[in-house]
C-alpha cells in the first residue's frame, strides 16, 4: 500500500495488518510487532527509513503481517503520533464509534 | 422466496470447503498474500483499515426472518455486535478474523446464504426494487428475473475475469427504486408488443470518477431472450473493454467511447448469433419454475381502509409522521409497505445492531409473511404488512430505535463507510452525515423541507452515490486535511441526472452550514409543492452558488 507513504516524510515508522485477524500493528525496536504505536521504532531520513522497512518486511514471509508500509509520524510532547488523519484513525478506531478499535481497549 | 435446489446447495457447500482449504493453506504459509488476495476477494473478504471486512450477498435484497436472525448471530458471535447494510443491498461485517471466516461461511450456508459475487471483477450480486411483489403498477415481479440472472451469472466461466466488476439492477416498473440507470446493466420490465413481459435494457451506467447514465441499448427484449441479450452485451464488453487502465475498464467507458448507437450495433450483431443458441434461450418451464418461488403470499381479503389504523394516526402524531414518510401504497387492499429507517439521528447510516436485526427478523415473521428487504438507500423494508398491524409494528420498531419517520427526508442519507473504516477513502463520511442529521433533527422542519436525498462519499469511487444525490457530498483530501465538495441536482430515479459541482469545497466545520444555506435558498424560492429537485431543475445552480459563496 505504497500510496499511503508520504515521500517527503522524514520521520517514519512501519505499520501493517496482522495476518490472522487484520489488527493494526507497528514494527518495534525489538523486531516484533505491537498493537501500540508507542512501541514503534522510528527512523529518520530516506536511507534509514528504507533500512527499517527492509528489517520489517520479512514478517510478511513469516506469516505475521500483511501489507506493511512506512508512514509519517511526529513527536508531540514526547508522544509518537501519526501525521495523517488516516493513520490516526487506524491507531485509534472509527471516530464515530469510540467503543470500537484500540481506543475502546484503552478507554 | 427462492429456495435453494440441490445445485445451489452443492455449489455453496463446495465453495465453503474450497475457501476453508485456501485459508488453511494461507495460514500455513503455502500461499502468499498475492496468491491469496484474489481468492479471498472472490469470497467477499477484504482487508480494511482496522481489520478484515466480510461482505455477505443478499440477492436482490431479499431475506427471510431466519436469515436475518443468522445475520444477527454472526454479528454477535464473530464480529462486534453489528453489521452494515450497503447500497448493493448486502451486509458487511467490519471485524471478522481470518481464521473464523470459514465458520462464518458455514453458518451462512446453513440458511442458504454466502459471500459469492460480492467482490472481484465478476458479475456482482444482482440488486432490485425493494417493493418487488408489493408495488401497485408493477409489470412483473423483478425478483424472478433477478434470480434468473443470478443463476446464469454465478461462476459463469466466461465472465469470471472481466475487465472490471459488473453490476446489474432490475426494476419491475417505470418507477425506479433500484437506480438502474447508474448500473453497468439496468433492466426495466416493460410490456412487449404481444403484451407479455419484456425488458428495456440499459448499458453503460455507473458512478465513480466518471459518472454516466446508461443509454437504452435493447428495447422490449422478449423474456426468453433475456440471457442471450445480456450475454451479448457482456461479450461485447469482454472483448472490447479496456484492460490496460483500471480507471477506464468499466463498460461505461466503452459505451461512451464508441457511442450508444455503435454499442447497440455490436450488441445486436452478437445477439443475432446468441439468440439462436439453444443454451441461451430461457425455457418456459424454467421461468415458470422460478416464478413459483415468488408467488404472492396468502393475502387476506381486507377492506382497504382500516378503522383502527386511521384512529391511531389521528391520535398519535409520531405514528402519523412515520406513516406519512415510511409507509407506501401496496397493491393489495388493506395492506401497506412499511419502511424501516436505519438512519436514526446520531447513528451510522445502514448500521444495525445484532439485537435490532433479531427484532426485525421477528417482526418480519410476525407481520410481513417472513420477508424483509434491504434497500439500496441503506434502509429495510417489510413489503407486506396489514394496515391494521402498522401501529403495533411501529411501536415495536420504535422501542428498538428503528421507528424514525425520516425516509427520503434530509436526514436519510446514503453514506459510505469513509475513512472511519475504508482503506480507499480520502475523507470521513459518517461524521458529516451525523452533523447534518443533527442540524436538521427537528422532524417538523424535515417534513416541511420534504423529499431531499443527501448522498455522501469519502472518495471518488462514489460508493456513497454522491453523483446521484439531490445534494451530493464528496470528501477529498487536500494536503492531509479533509474537504467536502458539494454537487446539486443528481437523481437516481426514473428521471436520472448527475449532480453538478456547485463550487469550491468546504472544510469539515463549514459543510453543515453550507447544506443549511442550500436548504434555506430552496425554501425561499420553491413554488407550491415543489421538491428540492424540482426547484433545482427549474432554477439551476446559480442562485445556490450566489448564497454559498457570498463575499462580504
Amino acid at each position: 500500500m505504497a500510496q499511503h507513504t508520504n515521500k517527503r516524510a522524514t520521520t517514519q515508522a512501519v505499520t501493517a495488518n496482522r495476518l490472522i485477524d487484520g489488527e493494526v500493528v507497528y514494527f518495534t525496536k525489538a523486531g516484533d510487532w505491537s498493537e501500540k504505536l508507542t512501541d514503534a521504532v522510528v527512523a529518520d531520513g530516506k536511507e534509514d527509513c528504507a533500512a527499517l522497512f527492509a528489517h520489517a518486511e520479512p514478517a510478511v514471509a513469516a506469516l505475521l503481517v500483511v501489507e506493511p508500509y512506512l508512514f509519517e509520524v511526529a513527536d508531540e510532547d514526547g508522544t509518537l503520533v501519526p501525521a495523517s488523519v488516516r493513520e490516526k484513525i487506524r491507531m485509534a478506531g472509527p471516530t464515530i464509534r469510540l467503543d470500537l478499535g484500540k481506543q475502546a481497549v484503552s478507554a | 422466496m427462492y429456495r435453494y435446489d440441490e445445485f445451489d446447495h452443492t455449489l455453496v457447500r463446495e465453495r465453503v470447503a474450497q475457501f476453508s482449504g485456501q485459508v488453511k493453506r494461507r495460514l500455513a504459509g503455502e500461499m502468499t498474500e498475492d496468491q491469496f488476495k484474489p481468492l479471498r476477494l472472490m469470497n467477499g473478504l477484504y482487508l480494511q483499515l482496522h481489520a478484515y471486512m466480510l461482505r455477505v450477498a443478499v440477492p436482490y435484497g431479499t431475506l427471510s426472518g431466519k436469515q436475518m436472525h443468522m445475520l444477527a448471530h454472526i454479528a454477535r458471535k464473530y464480529d462486534k455486535g453489528y453489521g452494515h447494510f450497503t447500497t448493493r443491498q448486502n451486509i458487511q461485517y467490519n471485524w471478522p478474523k481470518l481464521d473464523e471466516v470459514p465458520a462464518i461461511l458455514e453458518d451462512l450456508a446453513s440458511v442458504e446464504m454466502h459471500a459469492i459475487q460480492t467482490s472481484g471483477n465478476c458479475i456482482r450480486n444482482v440488486t432490485s426494487d425493494q417493493y418487488a411483489g408489493a408495488a401497485a403498477g408493477e409489470i412483473d415481479d423483478p425478483r424472478i428475473w433477478s434470480e434468473i440472472i443470478r443463476q446464469w451469472s454465478t461462476f459463469h466461466p466466461e465472465f469470471t475475469y472481466l475487465p472490471r466488476k459488473f453490476k446489474f439492477a432490475v426494476a419491475g416498473m417505470r418507477e425506479d427504486r433500484a437506480a438502474i440507470r447508474f448500473h453497468d446493466i439496468g433492466i426495466e420490465l416493460v410490456k412487449g408488443v404481444d403484451g407479455k413481459v419484456a425488458f428495456d435494457i440499459y448499458a453503460g451506467g455507473g458512478q465513480g470518477r466518471t459518472p454516466m447514465i446508461a443509454p437504452l441499448i435493447g428495447t422490449a427484449v422478449p423474456a426468453d431472450d433475456l440471457i442471450a441479450y445480456v450475454e451479448s452485451i457482456l461479450r461485447v464488453y469482454n472483448m472490447n473493454g479496456r484492460r490496460d487502465n483500471l480507471y477506464k475498464a468499466r463498460i461505461k467507458i466503452l459505451v461512451h467511447a464508441i457511442g450508444a448507437e455503435e454499442m447497440k450495433r455490436q450488441v445486436e450483431e452478437e445477439f443475432s448469433h446468441a439468440k439462436n443458441d439453444p443454451n441461451l434461450t430461457l425455457p418456459a418451464a424454467e421461468i415458470a419454475r422460478i416464478r413459483t418461488y415468488f408467488e404472492a403470499p396468502a393475502f387476506e381479503t381486507l377492506p382497504d381502509i382500516s378503522d383502527a389504523f386511521e384512529k391511531e394516526k389521528t391520535e398519535n402524531k409520531r405514528f402519523a409522521d412515520w406513516v406519512h414518510t415510511n409507509v407506501a401504497t401496496h397493491k393489495m387492499p388493506g395492506y401497506a409497505i412499511a419502511n424501516i429507517s436505519l438512519k436514526p439521528i446520531g447513528g451510522v447510516a445502514g448500521d444495525a445492531s445484532a439485537d435490532q436485526m433479531d427484532v426485525v427478523a421477528d417482526l418480519t415473521n410476525e407481520f410481513s409473511f417472513d420477508e424483509v428487504r434491504v434497500t439500496h438507500e441503506q434502509n429495510l423494508t417489510l413489503p407486506h404488512v396489514r394496515k391494521q398491524d402498522l401501529f403495533t409494528l411501529w411501536q415495536k420498531l420504535d422501542a428498538t430505535s428503528l421507528g424514525d419517520a425520516n425516509l427520503a427526508l434530509i436526514t436519510d442519507h446514503i453514506v459510505c463507510p469513509g475513512l472511519d473504516y475504508c482503506a480507499l477513502a480520502n475523507a470521513r463520511s459518517i461524521p458529516i452525515s451525523q452533523e447534518i442529521a443533527e442540524r436538521f433533527e427537528d422532524l417538523d422542519r424535515q417534513h416541511n423541507i420534504g423529499e431531499l436525498k443527501i448522498k455522501i462519499s469519502g472518495c471518488i469511487n462514489a460508493c456513497g452515490h454522491h453523483h446521484a444525490g439531490h445534494i451530493g457530498i464528496l470528501g477529498v483530501d487536500k494536503k492531509g486535511t479533509e474537504f467536502y465538495q458539494v454537487s446539486l441536482g443528481g437523481s437516481a430515479d426514473e428521471t436520472p441526472s448527475v449532480g453538478e459541482i456547485v463550487g469550491p469545497a468546504f472544510t469539515e466545520d463549514k459543510i453543515a452550514d453550507a447544506i443549511e444555506t442550500i436548504v434555506e435558498t430552496y425554501l425561499g424560492v420553491r413554488i407550491g409543492g415543489e421538491r428540492f429537485l424540482d426547484t433545482y431543475r427549474r432554477i439551476g445552480k446559480e442562485p445556490f452558488k450566489e448564497k454559498l459563496y457570498v463575499t462580504n
